[in-house]
Protein backbone atom coordinates (compact mmCIF):
# COMPACT_ATOMS: atom_id res chain seq x y z
CA UNK A 1 0.00 0.00 0.00
CA UNK A 2 1.33 3.32 -0.82
CA UNK A 3 1.47 6.57 1.17
CA UNK A 4 -0.47 8.52 -1.04
CA UNK A 5 -3.89 6.10 -0.45
CA UNK A 6 -3.09 6.22 3.58
CA UNK A 7 -5.32 9.19 4.91
CA UNK A 8 -3.56 10.96 7.39
CA UNK A 9 -5.22 11.66 10.61
CA UNK A 10 -6.81 15.36 10.12
CA UNK A 11 -8.11 13.75 6.87
CA UNK A 12 -9.46 10.82 8.33
CA UNK A 13 -11.31 13.43 10.68
CA UNK A 14 -12.40 15.67 8.20
CA UNK A 15 -13.81 13.03 5.59
CA UNK A 16 -16.48 10.73 7.70
CA UNK A 17 -16.86 13.69 10.96
CA UNK A 18 -15.29 11.38 13.56
CA UNK A 19 -14.20 11.49 17.25
CA UNK A 20 -17.50 12.94 19.23
CA UNK A 21 -14.67 15.25 20.68
CA UNK A 22 -14.00 16.58 17.92
CA UNK A 23 -17.85 17.29 17.06
CA UNK A 24 -18.65 17.81 20.21
CA UNK A 25 -16.09 20.21 21.22
CA UNK A 26 -13.26 21.34 19.26
CA UNK A 27 -13.50 24.12 17.09
CA UNK A 28 -11.43 23.50 14.38
CA UNK A 29 -13.15 20.19 13.59
CA UNK A 30 -16.57 22.09 13.32
CA UNK A 31 -16.37 22.46 9.86
CA UNK A 32 -15.92 18.56 9.36
CA UNK A 33 -19.75 17.85 10.30
CA UNK A 34 -21.20 18.67 7.03
CA UNK A 35 -23.81 15.74 6.28
CA UNK A 36 -23.67 14.67 2.70
CA UNK A 37 -27.28 14.10 1.46
CA UNK A 38 -28.51 10.92 0.65
CA UNK A 39 -31.23 10.24 -1.98
CA UNK A 40 -32.05 6.77 -2.47
CA UNK A 41 -35.59 7.75 -4.05
CA UNK A 42 -34.44 6.44 -7.41
CA UNK A 43 -32.94 3.68 -6.12
CA UNK A 44 -35.77 0.25 -6.10
CA UNK A 45 -36.69 -0.92 -2.51
CA UNK A 46 -35.40 -4.27 -2.06
CA UNK A 47 -37.59 -7.10 -0.47
CA UNK A 48 -38.23 -5.67 3.58
CA UNK A 49 -37.24 -2.24 2.50
CA UNK A 50 -39.23 0.97 3.19
CA UNK A 51 -38.37 4.43 1.79
CA UNK A 52 -38.51 7.03 4.66
CA UNK A 53 -37.64 10.36 5.41
CA UNK A 54 -35.39 11.99 8.02
CA UNK A 55 -34.92 15.61 8.40
CA UNK A 56 -31.64 15.46 10.29
CA UNK A 57 -30.32 18.80 11.18
CA UNK A 58 -32.58 20.86 8.76
CA UNK A 59 -31.22 18.52 5.69
CA UNK A 60 -33.65 15.94 4.23
CA UNK A 61 -32.22 12.70 3.34
CA UNK A 62 -34.58 10.17 1.51
CA UNK A 63 -33.17 6.18 2.92
CA UNK A 64 -34.51 2.87 1.66
CA UNK A 65 -33.98 1.17 4.97
CA UNK A 66 -35.00 -2.23 6.21
CA UNK A 67 -38.00 -2.47 8.69
CA UNK A 68 -35.01 -3.68 11.55
CA UNK A 69 -33.15 -1.09 10.67
CA UNK A 70 -32.30 1.20 13.85
CA UNK A 71 -32.04 4.49 13.95
CA UNK A 72 -28.63 4.83 15.59
CA UNK A 73 -27.37 2.94 12.73
CA UNK A 74 -28.82 4.60 10.21
CA UNK A 75 -27.57 7.74 10.76
CA UNK A 76 -23.85 6.70 11.42
CA UNK A 77 -23.59 3.88 8.37
CA UNK A 78 -25.69 5.76 5.88
CA UNK A 79 -26.00 9.82 6.70
CA UNK A 80 -22.12 9.40 7.90
CA UNK A 81 -23.45 11.39 10.92
CA UNK A 82 -21.29 9.22 13.15
CA UNK A 83 -21.16 11.77 16.14
CA UNK A 84 -23.94 9.67 17.75
CA UNK A 85 -22.22 6.91 19.41
CA UNK A 86 -23.09 3.51 20.07
CA UNK A 87 -22.25 2.24 23.67
CA UNK A 88 -24.66 -0.83 25.00
CA UNK A 89 -27.10 -0.78 22.01
CA UNK A 90 -29.47 -1.58 24.76
CA UNK A 91 -31.02 2.05 26.09
CA UNK A 92 -28.49 1.86 29.06
CA UNK A 93 -25.86 4.18 28.58
CA UNK A 94 -26.97 7.05 26.50
CA UNK A 95 -24.43 7.71 24.05
CA UNK A 96 -26.65 7.77 21.10
CA UNK A 97 -29.07 10.05 23.06
CA UNK A 98 -30.09 12.44 20.28
CA UNK A 99 -33.32 14.78 20.06
CA UNK A 100 -36.40 13.55 17.74
CA UNK A 101 -38.77 16.31 17.57
CA UNK A 102 -37.00 18.47 20.25
CA UNK A 103 -36.81 15.57 22.73
CA UNK A 104 -34.09 13.59 24.03
CA UNK A 105 -34.46 9.66 23.36
CA UNK A 106 -31.99 6.89 23.23
CA UNK A 107 -31.51 5.98 18.92
CA UNK A 108 -30.65 2.93 19.83
CA UNK A 109 -34.26 1.61 20.81
CA UNK A 110 -36.03 3.42 17.92
CA UNK A 111 -36.33 1.70 14.45
CA UNK A 112 -35.69 3.92 11.46
CA UNK A 113 -39.26 3.16 9.81
CA UNK A 114 -40.72 4.30 13.06
CA UNK A 115 -38.98 7.67 12.61
CA UNK A 116 -40.69 8.77 8.42
CA UNK A 117 -40.94 12.30 8.64
CA UNK A 118 -39.57 13.01 12.28
CA UNK A 119 -37.55 16.06 13.09
CA UNK A 120 -33.83 14.89 13.98
CA UNK A 121 -30.73 17.10 15.94
CA UNK A 122 -27.83 15.41 16.20
CA UNK A 123 -24.46 16.56 18.07
CA UNK A 124 -23.43 17.63 14.09
CA UNK A 125 -26.48 19.74 14.30
CA UNK A 126 -25.83 21.90 17.45
CA UNK A 127 -23.29 24.44 16.07
CA UNK A 128 -24.63 27.44 14.16
CA UNK A 129 -22.62 28.79 11.85
CA UNK A 130 -19.13 27.29 12.48
CA UNK A 131 -19.76 28.98 16.19
CA UNK A 132 -20.08 26.13 18.70
CA UNK A 133 -23.34 25.94 20.43
CA UNK A 134 -22.97 27.01 24.88
CA UNK A 135 -22.95 23.53 26.01
CA UNK A 136 -20.29 22.50 23.76
CA UNK A 137 -18.12 25.54 24.48
CA UNK A 138 -18.87 24.40 28.34
CA UNK A 139 -17.46 21.21 28.21
CA UNK A 140 -14.60 22.14 26.11
CA UNK A 141 -13.82 25.12 28.67
CA UNK A 142 -14.95 22.59 31.62
CA UNK A 143 -12.98 19.46 30.21
CA UNK A 144 -16.18 17.57 30.78
CA UNK A 145 -15.05 14.24 29.58
CA UNK A 146 -11.62 12.11 29.41
CA UNK A 147 -12.27 9.26 26.48
CA UNK A 148 -14.72 11.63 24.79
CA UNK A 149 -17.12 8.26 23.56
CA UNK A 150 -19.97 9.14 25.59
CA UNK A 151 -19.86 13.28 25.30
CA UNK A 152 -22.21 13.32 22.61
CA UNK A 153 -25.03 11.87 24.32
CA UNK A 154 -23.83 13.58 27.34
CA UNK A 155 -24.21 17.30 25.61
CA UNK A 156 -27.18 16.29 23.88
CA UNK A 157 -28.70 15.38 27.06
CA UNK A 158 -27.68 18.83 28.77
CA UNK A 159 -29.06 20.76 25.87
CA UNK A 160 -32.23 18.94 26.18
CA UNK A 161 -32.49 19.38 30.14
CA UNK A 162 -31.39 23.46 29.95
CA UNK A 163 -33.78 23.88 27.62
CA UNK A 164 -36.86 21.97 29.53
CA UNK A 165 -38.38 24.03 32.41
CA UNK A 166 -39.87 21.46 34.09
CA UNK A 167 -36.52 20.51 34.98
CA UNK A 168 -34.90 21.48 38.39
CA UNK A 169 -31.87 23.70 37.90
CA UNK A 170 -30.29 22.75 41.10
CA UNK A 171 -27.09 20.58 40.77
CA UNK A 172 -29.01 17.20 42.29
CA UNK A 173 -31.86 18.03 39.69
CA UNK A 174 -29.43 18.16 37.01
CA UNK A 175 -27.61 14.45 37.97
CA UNK A 176 -30.95 12.87 38.32
CA UNK A 177 -32.26 14.39 34.69
CA UNK A 178 -28.91 13.15 33.33
CA UNK A 179 -28.04 9.76 35.48
CA UNK A 180 -29.17 7.98 31.70
CA UNK A 181 -25.59 9.24 30.34
CA UNK A 182 -23.07 7.21 31.94
CA UNK A 183 -19.10 8.32 31.78
CA UNK A 184 -17.28 4.95 32.72
CA UNK A 185 -14.56 7.21 33.21
CA UNK A 186 -16.35 9.80 35.64
CA UNK A 187 -15.82 13.20 34.33
CA UNK A 188 -19.11 13.74 36.24
CA UNK A 189 -17.94 16.59 38.23
CA UNK A 190 -16.82 18.30 35.00
CA UNK A 191 -20.10 17.42 33.21
CA UNK A 192 -22.16 18.85 35.93
CA UNK A 193 -20.07 22.19 36.03
CA UNK A 194 -19.84 22.45 32.09
CA UNK A 195 -24.18 22.00 32.38
CA UNK A 196 -24.10 24.66 35.25
CA UNK A 197 -22.09 27.28 33.49
CA UNK A 198 -23.68 26.57 30.09
CA UNK A 199 -27.11 27.37 31.88
CA UNK A 200 -26.03 30.88 32.82
CA UNK A 201 -24.74 31.80 29.72
CA UNK A 202 -27.57 30.99 27.87
CA UNK A 203 -29.72 32.59 30.11
CA UNK A 204 -27.93 35.65 29.29
CA UNK A 205 -27.92 35.25 25.59
CA UNK A 206 -31.85 34.98 25.49
CA UNK B 1 -31.07 -7.80 15.12
CA UNK B 2 -33.65 -10.22 13.59
CA UNK B 3 -35.69 -9.72 10.47
CA UNK B 4 -39.70 -8.96 10.88
CA UNK B 5 -42.35 -7.55 8.83
CA UNK B 6 -43.41 -4.27 9.74
CA UNK B 7 -46.74 -2.37 9.66
CA UNK B 8 -47.52 1.14 10.61
CA UNK B 9 -50.93 1.72 11.50
CA UNK B 10 -52.70 5.26 11.94
CA UNK B 11 -56.10 4.26 13.64
CA UNK B 12 -56.93 1.15 15.57
CA UNK B 13 -59.15 -1.25 13.38
CA UNK B 14 -56.30 -0.79 11.10
CA UNK B 15 -53.70 -1.96 14.18
CA UNK B 16 -56.12 -4.57 14.86
CA UNK B 17 -56.01 -5.86 11.11
CA UNK B 18 -52.83 -5.79 10.67
CA UNK B 19 -51.57 -7.80 14.21
CA UNK B 20 -54.10 -10.07 12.96
CA UNK B 21 -51.67 -12.40 11.79
CA UNK B 22 -50.15 -15.14 13.98
CA UNK B 23 -46.61 -13.53 16.53
CA UNK B 24 -47.71 -9.91 15.47
CA UNK B 25 -46.31 -7.54 18.46
CA UNK B 26 -47.46 -4.19 18.69
CA UNK B 27 -44.56 -1.40 19.11
CA UNK B 28 -44.86 1.81 21.00
CA UNK B 29 -41.86 3.41 22.63
CA UNK B 30 -39.82 0.09 22.16
CA UNK B 31 -37.75 0.47 25.31
CA UNK B 32 -38.50 -2.92 26.44
CA UNK B 33 -39.92 -4.70 22.63
CA UNK B 34 -36.67 -3.75 20.71
CA UNK B 35 -33.81 -4.12 23.61
CA UNK B 36 -35.79 -8.17 24.19
CA UNK B 37 -35.81 -8.65 20.28
CA UNK B 38 -31.82 -7.38 20.07
CA UNK B 39 -30.56 -10.16 22.75
CA UNK B 40 -33.26 -12.32 20.80
CA UNK B 41 -35.30 -12.81 23.50
CA UNK B 42 -38.55 -11.77 21.77
CA UNK B 43 -38.88 -13.49 18.69
CA UNK B 44 -41.38 -11.23 16.77
CA UNK B 45 -42.80 -12.16 13.18
CA UNK B 46 -44.54 -8.79 12.10
CA UNK B 47 -44.31 -5.82 14.78
CA UNK B 48 -47.46 -3.20 14.28
CA UNK B 49 -46.63 0.12 14.79
CA UNK B 50 -48.85 2.02 16.88
CA UNK B 51 -47.14 5.32 17.63
CA UNK B 52 -49.13 7.49 15.25
CA UNK B 53 -52.64 5.77 16.84
CA UNK B 54 -54.19 8.74 18.48
CA UNK B 55 -54.08 7.71 22.02
CA UNK B 56 -51.77 10.50 23.47
CA UNK B 57 -54.91 12.13 25.47
CA UNK B 58 -55.01 12.58 29.30
CA UNK B 59 -58.61 13.31 30.02
CA UNK B 60 -60.84 13.89 33.31
CA UNK B 61 -64.27 12.20 33.11
CA UNK B 62 -67.44 13.74 34.58
CA UNK B 63 -67.67 10.94 37.35
CA UNK B 64 -63.86 11.80 38.56
CA UNK B 65 -61.66 9.60 37.13
CA UNK B 66 -59.02 9.81 34.42
CA UNK B 67 -58.89 8.37 31.14
CA UNK B 68 -54.99 7.76 30.12
CA UNK B 69 -54.21 6.95 26.37
CA UNK B 70 -51.88 3.97 25.76
CA UNK B 71 -49.50 6.26 24.18
CA UNK B 72 -49.30 8.96 26.81
CA UNK B 73 -45.22 9.25 27.54
CA UNK B 74 -44.27 8.04 30.52
CA UNK B 75 -42.42 11.97 30.83
CA UNK B 76 -46.06 13.30 30.14
CA UNK B 77 -47.77 11.13 32.37
CA UNK B 78 -45.49 12.42 35.48
CA UNK B 79 -45.58 16.04 34.72
CA UNK B 80 -49.30 16.49 33.85
CA UNK B 81 -51.34 19.20 36.45
CA UNK B 82 -53.84 17.09 37.03
CA UNK B 83 -51.99 14.11 37.66
CA UNK B 84 -49.60 16.00 40.06
CA UNK B 85 -52.12 17.22 41.94
CA UNK B 86 -54.58 14.71 42.81
CA UNK B 87 -52.29 11.45 42.15
CA UNK B 88 -48.69 12.51 43.35
CA UNK B 89 -47.67 9.00 44.29
CA UNK B 90 -48.41 8.68 40.15
CA UNK B 91 -46.01 10.96 39.22
CA UNK B 92 -43.34 9.95 41.70
CA UNK B 93 -43.39 6.68 40.80
CA UNK B 94 -43.30 7.59 37.58
CA UNK B 95 -40.07 10.03 37.89
CA UNK B 96 -38.30 7.44 40.13
CA UNK B 97 -38.09 4.81 36.71
CA UNK B 98 -35.48 4.22 34.37
CA UNK B 99 -34.22 7.58 32.86
CA UNK B 100 -35.35 10.79 31.15
CA UNK B 101 -34.39 9.58 27.67
CA UNK B 102 -36.27 6.51 28.27
CA UNK B 103 -39.31 7.86 30.08
CA UNK B 104 -39.80 10.21 27.03
CA UNK B 105 -39.79 7.49 24.60
CA UNK B 106 -41.82 4.73 27.09
CA UNK B 107 -45.20 4.87 27.09
CA UNK B 108 -48.03 3.99 29.62
CA UNK B 109 -49.13 0.59 27.90
CA UNK B 110 -45.84 -0.22 27.49
CA UNK B 111 -44.97 0.29 30.81
CA UNK B 112 -47.83 -2.01 31.97
CA UNK B 113 -46.19 -4.76 29.01
CA UNK B 114 -42.82 -4.60 30.67
CA UNK B 115 -41.18 -7.93 30.97
CA UNK B 116 -39.51 -8.62 33.67
CA UNK B 117 -35.32 -7.94 34.56
CA UNK B 118 -34.71 -11.69 35.61
CA UNK B 119 -31.05 -12.40 34.22
CA UNK B 120 -31.71 -15.42 33.46
CA UNK B 121 -34.75 -14.44 31.20
CA UNK B 122 -32.80 -12.02 29.27
CA UNK B 123 -29.84 -13.73 28.97
CA UNK B 124 -31.36 -16.37 26.16
CA UNK B 125 -29.09 -19.44 27.56
CA UNK B 126 -29.87 -20.25 31.18
CA UNK B 127 -33.47 -22.73 31.56
CA UNK B 128 -36.42 -20.02 32.30
CA UNK B 129 -39.48 -21.10 32.20
CA UNK B 130 -41.09 -18.02 30.64
CA UNK B 131 -39.04 -17.67 28.34
CA UNK B 132 -39.14 -21.46 27.54
CA UNK B 133 -41.43 -23.42 28.74
CA UNK B 134 -40.99 -26.58 31.27
CA UNK B 135 -36.95 -25.85 31.03
CA UNK B 136 -36.61 -24.62 34.69
CA UNK B 137 -35.70 -21.25 36.81
CA UNK B 138 -32.31 -20.31 36.94
CA UNK B 139 -33.20 -17.97 39.48
CA UNK B 140 -34.74 -20.38 42.50
CA UNK B 141 -30.93 -21.73 42.94
CA UNK B 142 -29.40 -19.18 41.60
CA UNK B 143 -27.99 -15.36 41.48
CA UNK B 144 -31.62 -13.85 43.06
CA UNK B 145 -30.72 -11.03 45.20
CA UNK B 146 -32.20 -7.87 43.20
CA UNK B 147 -34.76 -8.44 41.04
CA UNK B 148 -36.23 -11.48 42.15
CA UNK B 149 -39.44 -11.39 44.52
CA UNK B 150 -40.73 -12.76 47.85
CA UNK B 151 -44.38 -12.65 47.33
CA UNK B 152 -46.75 -14.42 44.76
CA UNK B 153 -43.37 -16.73 43.60
CA UNK B 154 -43.98 -20.02 42.57
CA UNK B 155 -41.75 -22.97 41.55
CA UNK B 156 -41.15 -22.05 38.48
CA UNK B 157 -40.62 -18.66 38.59
CA UNK B 158 -39.45 -15.62 40.77
CA UNK B 159 -38.50 -12.56 38.80
CA UNK B 160 -40.40 -9.09 40.21
CA UNK B 161 -42.19 -7.35 37.91
CA UNK B 162 -40.07 -4.31 37.60
CA UNK B 163 -42.37 -0.94 36.56
CA UNK B 164 -43.08 1.62 39.55
CA UNK B 165 -45.70 3.14 37.49
CA UNK B 166 -47.89 -0.31 37.63
CA UNK B 167 -47.61 -0.24 41.49
CA UNK B 168 -49.01 3.29 41.99
CA UNK B 169 -51.88 2.54 39.29
CA UNK B 170 -52.40 -0.82 41.80
CA UNK B 171 -52.47 1.65 44.42
CA UNK B 172 -54.89 4.05 43.21
CA UNK B 173 -57.21 1.22 41.48
CA UNK B 174 -57.66 0.91 37.85
CA UNK B 175 -58.97 -0.14 34.67
CA UNK B 176 -57.30 -1.38 31.16
CA UNK B 177 -59.18 -0.74 28.42
CA UNK B 178 -58.42 -3.35 25.44
CA UNK B 179 -59.50 -3.64 22.16
CA UNK B 180 -59.26 -6.38 20.08
CA UNK B 181 -60.65 -8.96 17.22
CA UNK B 182 -64.04 -9.57 19.67
CA UNK B 183 -64.11 -5.96 20.50
CA UNK B 184 -63.55 -3.34 23.66
CA UNK B 185 -63.49 -4.98 26.81
CA UNK B 186 -62.04 -3.49 30.03
CA UNK B 187 -60.04 -5.46 33.31
CA UNK B 188 -59.10 -4.57 36.29
CA UNK B 189 -56.03 -3.51 36.93
CA UNK B 190 -55.05 -5.86 39.86
CA UNK B 191 -56.63 -9.14 37.31
CA UNK B 192 -54.46 -7.67 34.36
CA UNK B 193 -50.71 -8.89 35.69
CA UNK B 194 -50.71 -12.57 36.24
CA UNK B 195 -48.97 -14.67 39.12
CA UNK B 196 -46.60 -17.12 37.63
CA UNK B 197 -47.52 -20.66 38.90
CA UNK B 198 -47.61 -23.05 37.08
CA UNK B 199 -47.84 -20.67 33.84
CA UNK B 200 -45.24 -18.21 34.06
CA UNK B 201 -45.06 -17.28 30.24
CA UNK B 202 -49.02 -16.07 30.80
CA UNK B 203 -47.82 -12.59 32.17
CA UNK B 204 -51.32 -10.84 31.69
CA UNK B 205 -54.98 -11.14 30.81
CA UNK B 206 -54.57 -9.74 27.25
CA UNK B 207 -55.99 -12.40 24.47
CA UNK B 208 -54.49 -12.85 21.58
CA UNK B 209 -54.62 -9.67 18.99
CA UNK B 210 -55.79 -7.52 21.95
CA UNK B 211 -54.28 -4.05 22.43
CA UNK B 212 -54.44 -1.31 25.25
CA UNK B 213 -56.18 1.47 24.23
CA UNK B 214 -56.48 3.21 27.83
CA UNK B 215 -55.50 3.23 31.52
CA UNK B 216 -58.49 4.67 33.34
CA UNK B 217 -57.57 5.70 36.95
CA UNK B 218 -59.86 5.41 40.01
CA UNK B 219 -61.19 9.03 41.00
CA UNK B 220 -58.74 10.42 43.39
CA UNK B 221 -59.79 9.35 47.17
CA UNK B 222 -61.27 12.41 48.59
CA UNK B 223 -58.56 14.16 51.39
CA UNK B 224 -56.37 12.10 50.69
CA UNK B 225 -52.66 12.28 50.62
CA UNK B 226 -49.97 9.99 48.55
CA UNK B 227 -46.19 9.00 47.71
CA UNK B 228 -43.74 6.58 46.61
CA UNK B 229 -41.42 5.56 48.15
CA UNK B 230 -38.31 3.36 46.45
CA UNK B 231 -35.30 1.36 47.85
CA UNK B 232 -32.70 0.63 45.30
CA UNK B 233 -29.07 -0.39 45.17
CA UNK B 234 -27.93 3.91 44.08
CA UNK B 235 -30.18 7.25 43.91
CA UNK B 236 -30.96 7.05 40.47
CA UNK B 237 -31.52 4.73 37.43
CA UNK B 238 -32.08 1.51 38.91
CA UNK B 239 -34.90 -0.83 39.98
CA UNK B 240 -36.46 -1.21 42.86
CA UNK B 241 -34.99 -3.35 45.33
CA UNK B 242 -38.45 -2.54 47.89
CA UNK B 243 -40.79 0.07 47.02
CA UNK B 244 -44.35 1.01 48.53
CA UNK B 245 -46.85 3.54 46.87
CA UNK B 246 -49.43 4.71 49.45
CA UNK B 247 -52.74 6.87 49.77
CA UNK B 248 -53.81 7.61 53.01
CA UNK B 249 -56.61 9.27 54.42
CA UNK B 250 -56.57 10.89 58.05
CA UNK B 251 -59.49 11.49 60.15
CA UNK B 252 -57.85 13.51 63.27
CA UNK B 253 -54.54 11.55 64.17
CA UNK B 254 -56.00 8.11 62.96
CA UNK B 255 -56.13 5.95 59.40
CA UNK B 256 -59.39 6.14 58.08
CA UNK B 257 -58.40 4.81 54.60
CA UNK B 258 -55.37 3.21 53.56
CA UNK B 259 -54.24 1.86 50.11
CA UNK B 260 -50.88 0.24 49.59
CA UNK B 261 -49.45 -1.71 46.94
CA UNK B 262 -45.55 -2.58 47.01
CA UNK B 263 -43.05 -2.86 44.18
CA UNK B 264 -39.50 -5.23 43.94
CA UNK B 265 -41.08 -7.83 45.98
CA UNK B 266 -43.98 -8.86 44.35
CA UNK B 267 -44.19 -11.23 41.07
CA UNK B 268 -46.69 -8.72 39.96
CA UNK B 269 -47.41 -5.49 41.12
CA UNK B 270 -48.59 -6.30 44.80
CA UNK B 271 -51.49 -4.48 46.57
CA UNK B 272 -51.20 -5.35 50.09
CA UNK B 273 -55.12 -5.09 51.08
CA UNK B 274 -54.70 -6.75 54.30
CA UNK B 275 -52.30 -4.77 55.69
CA UNK B 276 -54.85 -1.68 54.77
CA UNK B 277 -57.70 -3.32 56.89
CA UNK B 278 -55.53 -3.94 59.73
CA UNK B 279 -54.32 -0.17 59.47
CA UNK B 280 -58.52 1.33 59.05
CA UNK B 281 -59.15 2.94 62.31
CA UNK B 282 -55.73 2.47 64.08
CA UNK B 283 -53.77 5.12 65.50
CA UNK B 284 -51.17 7.18 62.99
CA UNK B 285 -48.52 5.75 65.07
CA UNK B 286 -44.97 3.97 64.25
CA UNK B 287 -46.48 0.52 66.25
CA UNK B 288 -49.76 0.70 63.67
CA UNK B 289 -47.60 1.48 61.04
CA UNK B 290 -45.13 -1.56 61.75
CA UNK B 291 -48.14 -3.91 62.66
CA UNK B 292 -49.65 -3.22 59.01
CA UNK B 293 -45.93 -3.61 57.57
CA UNK B 294 -45.85 -7.49 59.19
CA UNK B 295 -49.09 -7.80 58.00
CA UNK B 296 -48.24 -7.11 54.43
CA UNK B 297 -45.32 -9.57 54.20
CA UNK B 298 -47.02 -12.53 56.53
CA UNK B 299 -46.97 -14.58 53.35
CA UNK B 300 -43.57 -13.88 52.33
CA UNK B 301 -41.02 -16.29 51.25
CA UNK B 302 -37.47 -16.03 50.78
CA UNK B 303 -34.41 -17.32 48.30
CA UNK B 304 -31.16 -17.51 49.07
CA UNK B 305 -29.75 -13.98 48.16
CA UNK B 306 -33.45 -11.84 49.45
CA UNK B 307 -34.31 -12.22 52.57
CA UNK B 308 -33.13 -8.70 52.98
CA UNK B 309 -36.41 -8.02 51.13
CA UNK B 310 -38.91 -8.66 53.82
CA UNK B 311 -37.61 -6.53 56.77
CA UNK B 312 -36.55 -4.06 53.77
CA UNK B 313 -40.49 -3.53 52.19
CA UNK B 314 -41.28 -3.60 55.62
CA UNK B 315 -39.31 -0.63 56.41
CA UNK B 316 -40.72 0.98 52.74
CA UNK B 317 -44.36 0.42 54.10
CA UNK B 318 -43.37 2.02 57.74
CA UNK B 319 -41.12 5.20 56.59
CA UNK B 320 -43.59 5.64 53.83
CA UNK B 321 -46.87 6.38 56.05
CA UNK B 322 -44.86 8.52 58.83
CA UNK B 323 -43.45 10.81 56.14
CA UNK B 324 -47.27 11.11 54.53
CA UNK B 325 -48.53 11.47 58.07
CA UNK B 326 -46.38 13.18 60.09
CA UNK B 327 -45.49 10.82 62.10
CA UNK B 328 -41.93 10.85 62.12
CA UNK B 329 -40.26 9.35 65.66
Amino acid sequence: MSDSILPGRRTFLKSVGVSSLAVAAAPAWVQAAQAVRVDDSEQPLKPGEQRINLKVNGQTHTVNVPANAVLLDVLRDRLQLTGTKKGCDHGQCGACTLHVNGVAVNSCLSLAVSHDGDEITTIEGLEKDGTLHPVQEAFWEHDAYQCGYCTSGQIMSAVAIINDPAIGTDDASVREAMSGNICRCGAYKNILSAVQSAREKMKGAS
Amino acid sequence: MRTFQFDKATDTEQALKAAGAEQAMFLAGGTTLLDLVKLDVMQPERLVDVNRLPLNKIETLSDGRVRIGALVTNTTLARDEHIVEHYPVLSQALLSGATTQLRNKATTAGNVMQRVRCHYFRDNVSPCNKREPGSGCSAIEGDNRSVHAVLGTSEHCIATHPSDMCVAMAAIGATVQVQGPKGEREIDFLDYHLLPGDTPEREHALQPGELITHIVLAAPLADSRSAYLKLRDRASYQFALASSAIIVRLQGDRIAEARIALGGVGTKPWRATEAEQALRGQPATEDSFRRAADVAMQGAKPYRQNAYKIPLAKQAIVRNLQTLTGAVA
